[in-house]
């Protein structure tokens, strides 16, 4: 490999191969297994009566409360997540390794347990919620406020491993090259490190997001169910399937077009950011 | 800026490997650090520009104390005013040229304009005025060694260091960035550390060098003298002659692992080191007839191979040496591996120096 080639960091192109059979059977199989559900869906979708459904003024209410506690969930992992993605791939603190497992808790935690501890934290009786309370007046559960902590609980720890990937991965040796220029930490990390694993963060914070915007057992359970404040998609899917099992389709169905587009919008530079960052 | 002196004495630690090297370099001097891969060059100065802790010695610049592990003293990179171009140049990605020069002045707290400003002469400096609009995936690696150049004077440091400066360049490129380098080191004004592993590089660019093998200083001096007295096997391999160490007496000398050179200084006396130029050896395949007064023994060819428009042959024996001779010669002499010759070396063609400098 030259050195022009290797400064440019241009990876070996590989010839495309056809699949062996004992790949190309699961993989098959498992692309069925994804997709079944979806044409279930499809196939089932009451397309007439869809447009009155979609404009219906519950729906649009859940389907903005969605698109924007989602948004301002990710948000919120960003601007808490990188920092501590940060802490747990570049510093010697005593303890990380605890740390990283505890922060990943909410991957494997099944979300309702995550929103009863929500409660028991952030509820007016919660070890800090009651001091919310009494000192400032404020109350959490069962607001807007509420869906946005419980999406940020559940969908933050996709951000910090995806970050915290590819700040290991990233060449730390630029970030020297940046301290020998005379930058401190803070603006070596503004000015090198952040745009260095910037389609990292963006990948995590996709990931989040589609992750907030599913989001349901720990909405519910910390946030409960109140159409325009805290009735989320997934909840209103989950109410109208027991009412009106049409609107739950449809409902589903919007759910999953947002998603899709704003996904197969991102893909193209989630794809190309890969594992290196 | 005031030329400052550099004053190093480096403890460093990597697992079973102990770097303990003292260098100094005086204002304005260049110094090459020459050795082979993994004798702790990197280390070393990675050590000077703070990256990697000393565990023990000092570092001094100028009036400042950087490092003194006794005193408990450690300054971080980004406040030691010292100025690094690294090995594959590290330059970031993300920015232009001109804005990776501009960088430096701009973690001081210029605006973005004002470095841009200050950051152009240098860029105009190593020629690249016209590429300041490229990004590091755009510039050659010629181009990128000069941005990576700049970059670091820009910051007019007090200490350049230099880590492999033209190894990832291809050979054409090398050649006319050496003189080019060389340029910019001596205007530069400062001491500069550069670490090699090419002698050649070494001795175009250093005013001195320092030889390190496996973490400590091995031999040190103008680049001239250091080529005429080589005092390792891998100094000698790499200024291309043959060395042996042996104990003088009257013009005799005792070669450590046996036989015995004829010299015709007949001044050395005890431990001496002898360097024989490998153009200066003789080969035969008949017994020589006696004459002058020289040195006379048997081998057998162990390699050969070319170098430039000489053959070089490796010859086993009492004495192990290279000779090179002309292709003509060696086809005359019908050489090959395996071939028993005669190796006539004169008396006057040894090189004797002392073993202490």
């Amino acid at each position: 490999m030259s050195g022009a080639d290797r400064l440019a960091g241009r990876p070996p192109r590989r010839r495309a191969a056809a699949a062996p059979w004992p790949l190309a059977v699961p993989a098959v199989l498992g692309a069925a297994f994804l997709l079944l559900p979806l044409v279930g869906l499809l196939v089932r979708t009451p397309w007439r009566s869809l447009p009155d459904l979609v404009g219906d003024p519950i729906v649009r209410q859940a389907l903005r409360l969605s698109l924007v506690s989602a948004t301002l969930a990710t948000a919120l992992s960003v601007l808490l997540g990188v920092p501590l993605a940060w802490v747990l791939a570049r510093t010697r603190l005593r303890g990380r390794f605890l740390l990283r497992a505890l922060v990943t808790l909410p991957l494997v935690l099944p979300p309702v347990v995550g929103g009863v501890a929500l409660l028991l934290a952030l509820g007016r009786r919660g070890i800090v919620g009651r001091y919310l309370e009494s000192w400032f007046g404020v109350t959490i559960p069962f607001t807007t406020t509420a869906v946005v902590l419980a999406e940020t609980f559940v969908a933050m720890p996709f951000l910090v491993i995806t970050v915290e990937g590819a700040l290991r991965a990233a060449d730390v040796r630029y970030e020297e090259a940046s301290a020998s220029l005379g930058a401190s930490r803070w603006t070596t990390f503004r000015r090198v490190t952040l745009p260095l694993i910037a389609p990292s963060v963006l990948a995590g914070a996709v990931l989040c997001w589609a992750r907030a915007l599913g989001e349901f057992g720990a909405t519910i359970t910390f946030a409960g169910n109140f159409p325009g404040t805290t009735q989320t998609m997934p909840i209103a899917v989950y109410l109208a399937l027991e009412t009106d099992p049409d609107a739950a389709i449809a409902l589903s169905l919007v759910l999953l077009a947002v998603s899709v587009a704003i996904l197969v919008g991102l893909r193209h530079r989630i794809v190309r950011s890969g594992p290196a960052g | 800026m005031t030329p400052s002196t550099l004053d190093a004495h480096v403890l460093a630690r990597r697992g079973a490997f102990e770097l303990d090297a003292e260098i100094r370099a005086a204002p304005t001097e260049v110094l090459a650090v020459l050795g082979p891969n993994g004798a702790g060059k990197s280390t070393l100065l990675r050590a000077l520009a703070g990256l990697t802790p000393l565990a023990g010695g000092h570092v001094r610049l100028g009036g400042r104390v950087l490092d003194d592990d006794a005193a408990g003293i450690h300054t971080p990179p980004e406040h030691r005013g010292i100025g690094m171009v690294f090995q594959d140049y590290l330059l970031f990605p993300h920015l232009s040229a001109l804005d990776n020069v501009a960088y430096g002045l701009r973690a001081q707290g210029l605006r973005r304009a004002a470095a841009r400003r200050a950051a152009a002469p240098w860029l105009d400096r190593v020629g690249l005025a016209d590429r300041s609009a490229l990004r590091p995936r755009q510039l050659s690696g010629g181009q990128a060694q000069r941005v990576a150049l700049a970059r670091a004077l820009a910051l007019a440091p007090e200490l350049l260091l230099l880590d492999e400066p033209l190894a990832a360049l291809d050979a054409g490129t090398r050649l006319s960035l050496r003189t080019d380098l060389r340029r910019h080191l001596t205007s530069y004004g400062g001491p500069a550390v550069v670490v090699t592993h090419d002698a050649v590089e070494a001795m175009v660019l250093a005013d001195r060098l320092v030889v390190l093998e496996r973490g400590r200083i091995v031999q040190q001096g103008r680049p001239a003298d250091v080529a005429r007295h080589p005092r390792t096997d891998y100094v000698a391999s790499l200024v291309g002659v043959n060395l042996y160490r042996g104990t003088a007496r009257a013009g005799r000398v005792a070669v450590t692992g046996g036989g015995t050179l004829v010299t015709a200084d007949r001044t050395a006396d005890g431990p001496v080191y002898v360097a024989l130029r490998p153009s200066a050896v003789a080969l035969h395949r008949q017994p020589p007839t006696p004459g002058s007064p020289r040195n006379t023994w048997t081998g057998t060819v162990s390699a050969l191979e070319s170098v430039g428009d000489r053959v070089r042959v490796s010859v086993a024996g009492s004495l192990s040496v290279f000779a090179d001779v002309t292709p003509a010669a060696a086809a005359e002499l019908r050489l090959a591996a395996a071939a028993e010759v005669w190796v006539t070396v004169k008396a006057a063609e040894l090189t004797v120096y002392p073993d202490q400098p």
